[in-house]
This record gives structure tokens, C-alpha cells and sequence, in this order.
């Protein structure tokens, strides 16, 4: 595309964005609570909002690079950049949060039929339906495909039996993408992706809380629950190649966790900890660290946008989504831990009045932060791919 | 910013890279080394002049090539790679960058066609003590003249030019002007390097005071960290294909998690140096707002990187890796001080935090 048309399309979206957007969503968001899911129950926290994810879906960028008849917005890799960018420079807040958005999606249109495209698409862009992932299990975490949950050919059904661990927001979805065993005389050739209405009967969900007091995800449980045929993805016993690429778009999400916090690390060092004689912190060594954290910071972000680049050129960087997982999980945990040490014992609050939003959300986001290493791979897991994968290096050679 | 290379960079990049591998390869410095010639070679500097790489920065009517910052550091990484021993880094980016910065026209026209042809090498005479402090200079200036001395003046031992720093001006030296002398140095990394003392040495100064100072410094960091980036590639690239060969307990040494953790972990530091070094030099070539952050931020993560490779490098290699006759000693030792010169980590994280107000 050239540079005059996408110049164009810069000044038309920013066009749209300023009639568009409303004014209340060009600030970051408050608390967790604001995020938009959508989905069947999903809540609204403002009418602004539900107006704004309205807008978005209908013009397609709620999913920018999907095909227009699946609900996208058809544009180019170089056009949603520049969407982003615009994005980027009113602050706006995302329309839409969705697993169906970040993982699903992608996968869809790369392996599901005319007819699954077609049917589950459009409601992932207008956040109609809300999606969960049934893949971890409570034998079966890192070892991913040693999976159990059985799933049988009923002739005009499948018929699923077993249970789904680590569900994030499994008690709020209306649907799962779920890996299920179809042959067990084989290891990963005998996996298989299936969809599954979490509305069925057999299908049950129990929250389990975390460490941070929140409690965003479910075990899963699946009791002679009947799916339709039509509701596997792909070939019966491929679904691990699928399985896969799908862990590349969720790890490639997750690496872009904590980008946009609310308070800066330095401001509360500046605030707790105060200033020396030459204006500077005055505490030496933990400027260093934070110094050389926010360097990290800029070298992550510098190639993350490298790497984008390079992807538009045409090269292949899929492989590098665990690289970035492990680096951006890193990251976000060790921001998490210099804002606790730099907010000293402002942090060490859990509720009341006794501390300011901005202070609790420092020890929940910290807690939560814990998370990063071990979703969607843990760090140790995906440093396998990366050295196997991307170096080569295996066990014979 | 932009991180792909367009034509010409491709171009001037396969060609650093071939002629590095052939002229130059990690065998030219350990000869330079074992026949007592630490960091003379002139022919070197011949071939790489011919090549026009001396004058990658300055532009067509000086008899350059004017191929920017990007470019010289396509070729700066090539000759890390294989541990070059040149003064490519002092004389075609310090040297022609102080000059095109702050030099007058007629001091132009005297130095740059002369660096262009290879004929000039130029040295970068900061520091006065162990370490980079550039701002703690005691250089005395009267009446046109210099006193004062210079410590591990990195291709100081064949300059024929000194940029020198004083406390708030950068001054042009002539290597044979009266009151200059120097005691050359046998260095660790067979790169050479001088001790200089000015004794009533004339000097002119150049325009841009200060700030000039920074710009050149900054300008001396992210070349060096793009010459580190390829030494840390080049370790790299060599500790990966031995982890595939090696064997031991009937398998290849790669096969080990212990080991394979690190090599990611090295992989990923240096795609993020990677990163760091483009965007510091390409904001060079765009005259960005931003340059001195991106500098330090290139050249403390490049040393940072390094250090960790250079020491993996050994260690992975075990026994091996410890002796003279394989290469990974001489990457070690010029690691150490390509970490150290124009800054080391520590200093440009400082320096990093400072420049973002805290
Ligand atoms: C916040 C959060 C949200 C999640 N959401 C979902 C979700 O929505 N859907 C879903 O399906 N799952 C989800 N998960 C589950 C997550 O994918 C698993 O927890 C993860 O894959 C690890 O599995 P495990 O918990 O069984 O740990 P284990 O696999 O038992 O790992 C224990 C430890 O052993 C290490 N280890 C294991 N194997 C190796 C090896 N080969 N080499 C080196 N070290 C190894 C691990 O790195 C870890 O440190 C979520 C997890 C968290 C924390």
C-alpha cells in the first residue's frame, strides 16, 4: 500500500475516531471492573461503553484484519497499524476484551469451515458471545497433550466426558473451545478441538479464587455432555497442530500484559521515597534497578515494533511469540515488584478506606502479576520452544 | 523509526559481512597478536578504505560515501563479528561525525576527504582516569594550547588525529604536533590503545561546546554497541553449533535443559539489543529528539548482553573454551573492553535515568 493512501485512511480514521469515540473512553481504565467482555450476560459499566463497542463493532474494528463478511474490517496489516496508532493517540480504551477476539478468531479462519466461520465469527466482532478455553487439566498442565477428557463418536453426536481446570472465566463464558481426547491409543495424534455451549447440560463450573483475592477462573466440569457434530474444528484427532497455533496468538496476547498502568513506578518513588540534593531519588540503588527496568521496558517495546516490521516485510516471526511471552511475562512481574517496593508499606494494604484506589490495585496487580510465568505456558515451557524450535537444539542430533 | 534495511543497506551489509569472514577473520587478530603487532595493521585499514567504509558518514563531496548511521553500523557489526582489528570505530564514526558536527568549513575540507580515503586515522581522547567520566575532565586550555593527559586512548597508538574532550569543548590534536606524546599500549584484547599526555599542545577547538561533547559520545556509544552486537552474535552463533555437536553422556550437550534455558536466554537478549542498537542509529540518521537516551539504552544493553554471552561462551564450551588456541578467550577479552569504553552499563543506566528526570 502506498504511503498516500494510507495517509488517507490516517486521516479517516482519525475523522471517525473524533465523532466516534466518546469522550469518556479516551481514559485508561479505572479498575478491572470497566473492561468489556460482552457475551450473552455480559455488563456494561457505562452506557458510554456499550455505545463505543456498538460503533466499533459495526465498523468492523473490533477486528480490524478479519474479513469484512466474518464481521471484520478488512483492512491491511499496514492499516491496522495505523488504526492502532490513532487509537494509541486519543488514548482510547479497548471496544472489546475477548478470547474470542485474541485466540479463537485467528485459529477460525485459518482451519474451520465456510460454516463455523461463518456462524461464530460475526458474534466474537459485536461481543455477543463470550469464549472460555478448555484446555488445561488437572493432569495436564505443561504436559498439555497428556490431556484426558474424553470425547466419543455417538454416531450423530459427540459425546464429552471429563474435567477442564484453570478455566479462566469459565462461570461467565457462553462457549468453550475445548481439546478432547478421540484416541487414546496415541499421544498427540489423538487430540481433537472441539466447541462446546457452555449452556448444555452436563456442563458445570466452580470458581477457584487466586492469590489476588479475585477469582477469574473455574475448574470445568463436563458430564455426559452432547455436542453436535458440526462442533469440530478441523480434522477428528488434529486438533494439536491447532492446539498450537492457537497457544501462539494467546502467548503473543499475554506478552502485552501491564503496558498500560495506571501509575508510574517512578511517581511513587518520587513520592514515598523522595528526592535527594541533586533533584535525582534519593535512594541510588533502587533508581538503578528502576532505571534499568524501564530500559528493558523500551528494548521489549523497541522489538516488539521490530518484529512487527518484519512481519509486514514478509518474514516468518510466529516461532518468536514464546521468546516474547517469557520476555513480557518477566517484565510485567518485575514492574509489579519495583511498584511494591517503591510504594514500601502503602502496598501492603488489602481493602478498607485506610488506601486510595490506585495503592490497592498496586498489591492486587502485584499478586495477579504471578500469573504471567505460568498462563498460556509456563516460563520453563515455552524456554523449551524457543531453544528446540527456534535453535534447534534437541536431545539427538 | 524503521528497522528493515532498504537496498543499499543490504547490499553494504552482505558485502561487510563477506569480506570480514575473508579478509578479515578472527585469525588476522590472533597473528596481529602473536607477531607482537598488538593493533597495527595498516593493510587492514587500506582494504577497508578501499571498500569505503572509512567514509560511510561523510558525504559525496568530501569523497565519501554519505551512507549515514545505519550503514556504518551494518558494517561496524560485520567487523565485530570477526574481531577486526581496526580503527573503523574511532575514525569513520567518531572521528567524522566530531567533524561534520562541529567542524568549520575549512576544517572540513582539510580532515574529511583524508578520513574518506583512509589516509587519516583519528583517536577519541575522553577519559583521564579508569573510568568513563567525561564530565570530570582537567584538560587546561590557554592561548590555543592543551596540557593535560588522556588514559586508554582506543586507537590512539596509530592516530594521526586526536579529537580531544575537555571540560566543555571538544579540540583537534595533530598526533605530530609539538607538546603530544603518547606511550602505546599492549592491551588484553590486541586492539592497542595509547596513553596520551598534552604539554602545551596546540589545539583548535571545534563549535558546539557541550552539547557537542554529548552528541560525540553519543555517537561513540551507539557505534560501539552495534561493533558489540556482532561480537555477541558472532559468540553466540559459535556456542549454538557446538551445543549441537558436543557429546557427552551418549548425547549432544544442546539436549540439556540446564544449558538450552540459557541459550534462550542469550537468544532473546540479544534480539532485544538488537532492537535498541537499529533504533539508537536510526535516530541518528533522522536527527530524533531522543538520540542520547536510545545511545545509552544501545550501549548499556549491548554491554549487558555481551558480558553474559561472552561468559556463556566459555562456559559452554568447558575445557576447550579456556584454552589459547580457541577463539573464545579472544571475544572475552575484547568484550570486556568494548563493555568498559565511551561507558559501561552502569554508567549509561545512569545516565538513562537522568535523562528521564529521575
Ligand atoms: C491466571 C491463570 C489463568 C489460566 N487460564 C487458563 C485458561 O483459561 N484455560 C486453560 O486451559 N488453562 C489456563 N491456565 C492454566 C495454565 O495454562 C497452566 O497452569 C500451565 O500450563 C501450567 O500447568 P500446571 O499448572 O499444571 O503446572 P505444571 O505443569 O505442573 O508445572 C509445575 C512446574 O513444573 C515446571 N515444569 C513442567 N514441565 C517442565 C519441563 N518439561 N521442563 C521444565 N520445567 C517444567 C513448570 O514450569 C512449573 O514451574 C491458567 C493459569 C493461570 C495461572
Amino acid at each position: 500500500m502506498s504511503d498516500a493512501s494510507l495517509e488517507a485512511f490516517r486521516a479517516e480514521a482519525r475523522a471517525w475516531l473524533d465523532e466516534n469515540c466518546p469522550q469518556s473512553m479516551r481514559t485508561p481504565f479505572g479498575s478491572e471492573d470497566e473492561i468489556v467482555w460482552g457475551g450473552r450476560n455480559g455488563k456494561f459499566f457505562s452506557a458510554d461503553a456499550k455505545l463505543w463497542l456498538a460503533r466499533m463493532a459495526e465498523r468492523g474494528w473490533t477486528a480490524p484484519i478479519w474479513p469484512k463478511q466474518y464481521g471484520g474490517g478488512g483492512l491491511s496489516n499496514s492499516e491496522n497499524a495505523v488504526l492502532q496508532s490513532e487509537l494509541k493517540r486519543i488514548n482510547a480504551r479497548p471496544a472489546l476484551y475477548s478470547f474470542g477476539l485474541w485466540m479463537l478468531g485467528p485459529v477460525l479462519l485459518e482451519y474451520a469451515n465456510e460454516e463455523q466461520k461463518k456462524e461464530h465469527l460475526p458474534k466474537i466482532a459485536r461481543g455477543e458471545i463470550r469464549w472460555c478455553q478448555g484446555y488445561s487439566e488437572p493432569g495436564a498442565g505443561s504436559d498439555l497433550a497428556g490431556l484426558q477428557t474424553k470425547c466419543e463418536d455417538k454416531g450423530d453426536h459427540w459425546l464429552i466426558n471429563g474435567q477442564k481446570v484453570w478455566t479462566s472465566y469459565a462461570n461467565y463464558a457462553d462457549w468453550c473451545f475445548c481439546l478432547v481426547r478421540t484416541d487414546t491409543s496415541v499421544k498427540h495424534e489423538g487430540i481433537s478441538f472441539v466447541l462446546i455451549d457452555m449452556t448444555t447440560k452436563g456442563v458445570e463450573t466452580r470458581p477457584i479464587k487466586l492469590i489476588s483475592g479475585a477469582s477469574p477462573f473455574c475448574e470445568t466440569f463436563f458430564t455426559d455432555v452432547k455436542i453436535p457434530k458440526e462442533n469440530m474444528v478441523g480434522r477428528l484427532n488434529g486438533g494439536w497442530e491447532i492446539a498450537k497455533r492457537l497457544l501462539q496468538y494467546e502467548r503473543t496476547n499475554i506478552s502485552g500484559f501491564g503496558s498500560g498502568a495506571r501509575v508510574d513506578v517512578v511517581d511513587i518513588a518520587r513520592d514515598t521515597i523522595g528526592l535527594g540534593d541533586d533533584g535525582r531519588l534519593a535512594d541510588g540503588d533502587l533508581r538503578a534497578r528502576i532505571a534499568q527496568h524501564k530500559m528493558a521496558e523500551r528494548a521489549y517495546a523497541l522489538t516488539t515494533q521490530r518484529a512487527q516490521e518484519e512481519a509486514k516485510a514478509g518474514q516468518n516471526v510466529s516461532h518468536m511469540a514464546s521468546m516474547f511471552k517469557v520476555a513480557g511475562a518477566r517484565l510485567n512481574i518485575e514492574r509489579c515488584e519495583l511498584m511494591v517496593e517503591a510504594a514500601g508499606s502503602r502496598a501492603f494494604g488489602w481493602s478498607g478506606d485506610g488506601f486510595d484506589r490506585d495503592e490497592l490495585a498496586v498489591t492486587r496487580g502485584w499478586l495477579r502479576s504471578k500469573g504471567n510465568s505460568i498462563e498460556g505456558g509456563t516460563t520453563e515451557v515455552n524456554l523449551n520452544v524457543v531453544a528446540k524450535r527456534v535453535l534447534g537444539l534437541r536431545d539427538t542430533q | 523509526m524503521t528497522f528493515t534495511l532498504n537496498e543499499e543497506q543490504t547490499l553494504l551489509r552482505d558485502a561487510a559481512r563477506d569480506f570480514c569472514r575473508e579478509q578479515a577473520p578472527v585469525a588476522r587478530l590472533r597473528k596481529l597478536r602473536d607477531d607482537k603487532k598488538n593493533g597495527v595493521d595498516p593493510e587492514l585499514w587500506r582494504e577497508m578504505a578501499t571498500m569505503g567504509w572509512a567514509g560511510i558518514l561523510v558525504p559525496d563531496e568530501y569523497g565519501g560515501a554519505g551512507l549515514g548511521y545505519v550503514g556504518l553500523g551494518l558494517v561496524l557489526e560485520a567487523a565485530g563479528r570477526t574481531l577486526a582489528a581496526s580503527p573503523l570505530h574511532s575514525t569513520a564514526m567518531v572521528g567524522a561525525s566530531a567533524l561534520l558536527l562541529g567542524g568549520s568549513d575549512a576544517q572540513k575540507a582539510e580532515w574529511l576527504p583524508k578520513i574518506a580515503s583512509g589516509e587519516c586515522v583519528v583517536a577519541f581522547a575522553v577519559d583521564e582516569g579508569a573510568h568513563h567520566a567525561p564530565k570530570r575532565s582537567l584538560l587546561k586550555i590557554a592561548g590555543g594550547k592543551i596540557s593535560g593527559s588522556k588514559k586508554y586512548v582506543a586507537d590512539g597508538h596509530i592516530a594521526d588525529l586526536f579529537i580531544v574532550a575537555g571540560p566543555k569543548d571538544l579540540y583537534l590534536v595533530r598526533a605530530n604536533a609539538s607538546g603530544v606524546s603518547r606511550q602505546a599500549l599492549i592491551t588484553v584484547d590486541s586492539r592497542g590503545a595509547a596513553d596520551m599526555t598534552f604539554d602545551d599542545a596546540p589545539a583548535e577547538a571545534l563549535a558546539g561546546g557541550a552539547e557537542l561533547v554529548e552528541r560525540v559520545l553519543d555517537r561513540a556509544a551507539a557505534g560501539l554497541a552495534a561493533e558489540m552486537l556482532g561480537q555477541a552474535q558472532e559468540a553466540f552463533e559459535i556456542t549454538g553449533e557446538y551445543l549441537k555437536t558436543r557429546k557427552q553422556f551418549g548425547q549432544v550437550i544442546g539436549g540439556f535443559q540446564a544449558l538450552q534455558h540459557r541459550a534462550a536466554k542469550m537468544f532473546t537478549e540479544i534480539e532485544l539489543t538488537r532492537s535498541c542498537v537499529l533504533a539508537a542509529l536510526d535516530a541518528l540518521d533522522r536527527g530524533a529528539g531522543d538520540v542520547a537516551a536510545l545511545a545509552s539504552l544501545a550501549k548499556a544493553r549491548a554491554g549487558d548482553t555481551l558480558h553474559l554471552v561472552s561468559n556463556e561462551f566459555v562456559q559452554m564450551h568447558g575445557g576447550i573454551g579456556m584454552t589459547d588456541e580457541h577463539d573464545a578467550g579472544l571475544y572475552l577479552k575484547r568484550a570486556r573492553v568494548a563493555e568498559a569504553l565511551y561507558g559501561s552499563a552502569s554508567y549509561h543506566r545512569d545516565r538513562y535515568a537522568r535523562l528521564l528526570g529521575f
